[in-house]
């Protein structure tokens, strides 16, 4: 063995602190390069606040508005929060078909035979999709702006964007669970596409549910988009808040201490 | 290149590998495999396809679990010591392979930081095996854009990094031409050069002669032969003719004419189109005077005629007397013979 091997894990092989962090650093980077090489796969997180942001204010928002007893400024106000929170489930997605890509190309081999922790690949994916989030929620913040949002609190709109992060990243282990059990990419989006859609309709993002059946209601109400749209609007506008952050948070750590060693164990022993 | 071996643990051996068995449902990847080899020299592993040969490579490189048996690598157990293990490995093949989207260099430097370098020795490691691999001017391009020779040097590169012990080579030329192919052989000669003990697989016997010093040919999960390259060739004993007549339409009635007469080897004489030649195995010096008698005799003139290794299928059939990857049969090597001459 090397000189340069002993000075940097214990005799039994264990891998410390310093050394996670370098190794998750270095996937950072290569996530990051992936990027840069490929920009159009930042074209989700550039386009979809602004597509679904037109979308919704201006086809739904007369109308929706009007049921809220105002216009078109009451549902943007409405509307916005609610999207932080949907955004956060959509681009979750990314790490499930980036993971799956991994594994159909081979990288993941040399990975798994390398000595480093198996936590760090999956850190380093769920960093760079939480940087891209990030990116995605300026681009919304900027673009609401422009249709008439009013930021009434900023504190309350770094509170729903932590708040949004510490989802994504409870539901990002579902994700990584797919990529790493489903065949190829493209399984993972038409399954990730089955989750999401009855959770984003079923949900008060884009609709106060009042005039929901009582069924959905039930649904929607428990619906952990909807306590996270619920908790960003009081956060941002102002209004009712405990409930439906403390509903939030306890869905992330609930899916968190679910999910995650699952995605661990299945990355581990896939074969 | 034989060294004395001081260290207790591997007792000479940089891979020992006691009863492996895998199974996948009713398929058995591995089915009793038993391997040793040395420090410092290269063994190949010579197999058909879905002989159990990437498997066995997997588990050495700790990527899947064995269902029984034991395996050791550089004195570490792959089931207890998967960590200390990882640190000694280097693993190239068909399926480990490099990030396509990533630079050469990037995908270097990244290997280098997660194998604990630090920036600076990552930076010169990649450099010095980027010039060391022939790939410095295609540094910054993405690897998609490689030549599948250059690909195959990168990867080369990347099993490099760690300056491991032992570096497995999966197929390290399957799917490349043959020019390509003798880039990589050259690479390969000068690893080992360097002392790094080797586990080759390969489906050419051609390529097992080029680069292992002993070889253990396995079939259907089980090993069926093992021993030194010579000593194989002497026992399996074959050569192949290729035989070019001037006519190409006198290929079909040559290859039926030679295996009704029956003094050729134990494969069936077959046809290759492409270069318009005859492939016919023969096992001793006096088989290869019958058959250039009988072509003569035939009245058939011939352009070039060449020895070769004997192929795979006529390894298999001397060693096994069935073809490679074929269901087991009760039959003797004279027996497989006809039944493939009927």
């Amino acid at each position: 063995m090397s000189s340069i091997t002993t000075t940097v894990a214990e005799a039994d092989g264990r891998i410390p602190l310093r050394g996670h962090l370098r190794h998750t650093g270095a996937l950072i980077r290569r996530n990051l390069l992936w990027i840069r090489q490929d920009p159009e796969s930042m074209f989700d997180a550039l386009l979809m606040p602004i597509v679904f942001t037109l979308l919704f204010v201006y086809v739904f928002g007369g109308s929706i508005g009007q049921a809220l007893g105002g216009g078109q400024g009451q549902y943007v106000q409405y509307v916005i929060p609610g999207m932080i929170a949907m955004m956060s489930m959509t681009l979750s997605q990314g790490v499930g078909t980036g993971f799956s890509q991994d594994f159909n190309s081979g990288v993941m081999d040399r990975f798994r035979s390398l000595p480093i922790g198996r936590g760090s690949v999956l850190f380093a994916k769920i960093a760079v999709e939480l940087a891209r989030m990030l990116f995605a929620t300026a681009v919304l913040m900027v673009v609401a702006v422009l249709v008439g949002f009013h930021i009434t609190s900023w504190p309350g709109l770094l509170a729903t964007v932590g708040l949004s992060a510490l989802f994504a990243t409870s539901i990002m282990w579902v994700f990584l669970t797919l990529g790493v059990v489903l065949k190829n990419a493209q399984s993972v989006q038409a399954m990730g596409f089955l989750v999401l859609f009855p959770l984003q309709f079923g949900s008060s993002i884009f609709a106060p549910p009042r005039s929901m059946p009582g069924w959905l209601r039930h649904f929607t109400d428990y619906n952990p988009l909807s306590t996270l749209a619920d908790s960003a609007r009081g956060l941002m506008n102002g209004g009712p808040i405990a409930h439906s952050v403390w509903m939030t948070v306890g869905w992330s750590v609930a899916i968190t201490v679910v999910m995650a060693p699952v995605a661990i164990h299945k990355f581990r022993t896939k074969s | 290149m034989t060294r004395i071996d001081d260290n207790p643990v591997g007792a000479g051996h940089a891979v020992t590998v006691r009863g492996l068995v895998k199974h996948y449902g009713e398929t058995k990847a591995l089915d009793g495999v038993d391997l040793d080899v040395r420090e410092g020299t290269v063994m190949g592993v010579l197999g058909p396809n879905g002989a159990g040969k990437t498997t066995l490579v997997r588990i050495l490189s700790t990527l899947i679990t064995p269902d029984a048996g034991q395996a050791t690598v550089a004195g570490y157990d792959v089931l207890r010591q998967p960590r200390q293990l990882r640190r000694v490995i280097g693993l190239t093949g068909q399926y480990a392979s490099v990030d396509e989207k990533l630079p050469g260099w990037e995908n270097l430097y990244m290997i280098g930081r997660l194998l604990d370098l630090s920036r600076k020795d990552a930076r010169a490691r990649a450099d010095a095996l980027l010039e060391r691999f022939s790939l410095t001017e295609a540094a910054k391009r993405p690897a998609s854009t490689y030549s599948g020779g250059m690909r195959r040097r990168l990867d080369l590169a990347a099993s490099m990094i760690g300056r491991p012990a032992v570096l497995y080579l999966d197929e390290p030329t399957t799917g490349l031409d043959p020019r390509t192919r003798n880039e990589v052989w050259d690479e390969v000669k000068a690893m080992v050069g360097h002392g790094v003990t080797v586990l080759l697989t390969t489906q050419y016997m051609e390529e097992a002669e080029q680069l292992a010093s002993e070889l253990t040919v396995v079939d259907r999960g089980k090993v069926i032969a093992t021993g030194g390259i010579e000593e194989l060739k002497a026992r399996v004993g074959g050569r192949t003719l290729r035989v070019r007549p001037v006519d190409p339409l006198q290929l079909r009635p040559l290859a039926d004419m030679l295996d009704e007469l029956g003094i050729t080897g134990l494969a069936a004489t077959t046809v290759d189109p492409e270069t318009g030649t005859l492939l016919v195995p023969v096992l001793s010096d006096e088989q290869l005077t019958a058959v250039v008698g009988a072509v003569t005799a035939r009245g058939i003139t011939i352009s070039s005629i060449t020895t070769e290794l004997p192929s795979l299928d006529e390894v298999f059939l001397s060693l096994t007397g069935h073809r490679a990857g074929a269901p087991e049969k009760d039959a003797t090597p004279a027996d497989a013979r006809q039944e493939i001459a009927a």
